[in-house]
């Protein structure tokens, strides 16, 4: 608590401590921009991990539960062998309901491959049996050895194979989403560090005459620590608003469509880059004050 | 208050001076003389821990220099009044934010208001309050870093060279100023080549004259 209220103090400090250091030039400029393109990044890879989350949420929830029962046989068989196998579906627990896809659903899948005028109905096309699950689930070993007894032409397809992939592929890009905001807060911390050292070394003489007149580390340190936690607050505001806005101008879903128009923040969502700017606030505070601190000493 | 016991530095691989024995008593006025190069500098900086002795013990009001961190240090030179030859101002602050500093430093800037002006015109620089250092001339640079040494009421004033830049009235009128603060019961250590200045000091106040050569520091006689 009472380094809580040490740093504390350092922040608040004295605003005629803050004269006794000269305008830094670049540095200044240098902590804004870096603050500001960092925060600008931060938000997009806060967007893209967010984003990749819900993907993989909902590829988990929506697909978890489903599964499709292929039937390929010679088409006089085709009926019965559906029928066989919506009995067995039926019939089989954890199984909440199976329902045979239409011919006008399946010309609807095949569309995209084979056009509007695919004649389904006279083509040895598999039949397709929608399976959805209850919450307890169904036993698939089971299923299958019921299947190849009484459907021989049947395959079950619960999604797995194709399911785990995708979700392994969203959850890691949802962590490389992670490690660049991570990344980018050490780089924002570094880029701060050398400017904040720059801005010491270039005042080496405004410390000589601070410590003549009896200043201790802490005070020279904290007229620097402010002034660079305040520019990191500055730009870290103005790149958050510029990455949400930017955000907030991606083409809608229903215009171009894919993966990247669901980037954009969504409800609360839209809270959390707003925790960008005190973040890198606190990253420059604590880069300053180590900077500072370290170069005080190499100074003495 | 200020001691130093046998006390040695070396520089480059070579000894400036050893086996220097100081001691800066209450209210004293004493002079520190020598050839240029000799150390004096470096011993009035041993005296304010700015540098650390090579051998021997410094004492800064009761603690052993060498034991003591920035933080101590700093503590100390806000009993300590430092006039630099070059007087060492921060350029970007007028000339009254610069006499303010070490309140500023010490959490004191609110007291400013209280002595600012009375110091000002003691030393003569009521009209040049709002200018910036390198706007003064010589004189006024020396008195302005005098203002600057006494503003927290320190005990001791260590000056080097306070008249190294300036004409003969205005190194009577720094003397007079030192004079005064040592009646106020100030210890003042100035370190000058000047013979005339400290003809003129001994004839105001009794003082004591050392000579630093050959390094070796040795109380001066009568026929300076």
């Amino acid at each position: 608590m009472n380094g809580l209220f040490r740093y504390i103090a350092v922040l608040a400090g004295d605003p005629q401590a803050d004269r006794t250091v000269p305008p830094t030039g670049f540095t200044a400029r240098l902590t804004v921009f870096t603050a500001g393109a960092m925060a600008f990044l931060a938000v997009f890879a806060l967007a893209l991990s967010l984003a990749t989350g819900r993907i993989a949420d909902r590829w988990e929830s929506e697909l978890a539960r489903t599964a499709t029962l292929r039937i390929s046989a010679p088409m006089d068989q085709l009926d019965a062998q559906q029928a066989a196998a919506l009995t067995v579906l039926e019939t089989t627990p954890g199984i909440a309901s199976a329902r045979a896809l239409t011919a006008e659903e399946q010309k609807a899948l095949l569309e995209p491959w084979f056009g509007p005028d695919l004649p389904v109905e006279s083509l040895p096309i598999p039949r397709l049996i929608e399976i959805v699950e209850t919450e307890e689930g169904y036993d698939p070993a089971g299923l299958r050895a019921r299947l190849q007894a009484e459907v021989p032409g049947a395959v079950l397809d619960d999604h797995t194979r194709w399911r785990d992939p995708l979700i392994a592929a969203a959850h890691r890009l949802r962590l490389l989403a992670v490690v660049a905001v991570v990344l980018i807060g050490m780089a924002t911390a570094a880029m701060i560090t050398l400017a904040a050292q720059a801005a010491l070394a270039a005042n080496a003489q405004v410390i000589r005459v601070m410590r003549l007149v009896g200043a201790q580390d802490m005070y020279i340190a904290g007229a620097f620590v402010r002034r660079f936690t305040l520019r990191g607050l500055m730009g870290a505001v103005s790149g958050t608003l510029a990455g949400m806005v930017a955000v907030l101008l991606l083409p809608s879903t229903e215009v171009a469509g894919g993966f990247l128009t669901g980037l954009s923040f969504q409800g609360l969502g839209w809270l959390v880059p707003l925790a960008i700017p005190p973040l890198a606030a606190i990253v420059a505070f604590f880069a300053t004050r180590a900077a500072a601190l370290r170069t005080l000493r190499d100074l003495s | 208050m200020i001691e130093l016991d046998r006390v040695a530095y070396s520089y480059g691989g070579g000894e400036l001076f050893s086996d220097v024995t100081l001691t800066l008593a209450p209210g004293s006025f004493q002079f520190l003389t020598g050839p240029s190069g000799s150390g004096k500098t470096t011993l009035m900086k041993l005296c304010y821990g700015e540098l650390r002795s090579t051998s021997g013990h410094v004492r800064l009001f009761g603690q052993n220099a060498r034991e003591m961190g920035r933080d101590d240090i700093a503590l100390c030179r806000r009993k300590i009044g430092v006039v630099h030859q070059d007087c060492q101002f921060l350029d970007h602050l007028t000339v009254a934010e610069n006499i303010a500093l070490p309140l500023t430093v010490a959490g004191r800037g609110a007291e400013a208001a209280d002595y600012l002006a009375d110091l000002m015109a003691w030393v003569g620089l009521t009209h040049q309050a709002n200018q910036l250092p390198p706007e003064l001339s010589g004189g006024e640079r020396q008195r302005a870093a005098l203002a600057r040494a006494v503003i927290v009421s320190p005990d001791v004033i260590i000056a080097d060279e306070p008249t190294g830049n300036i004409d003969w009235e205005m190194s009577q009128r720094l003397l007079r100023l030192l004079v005064e603060l040592n009646r106020m019961g100030r210890t003042v250590l100035i370190a000058t080549h000047d013979l005339n200045l400290i003809r003129a000091a001994k004839a105001q106040v009794q003082s004591r004259v050392l000579r630093l050569t050959g390094r070796r520091l040795q109380v001066a006689g009568v026929d300076l």
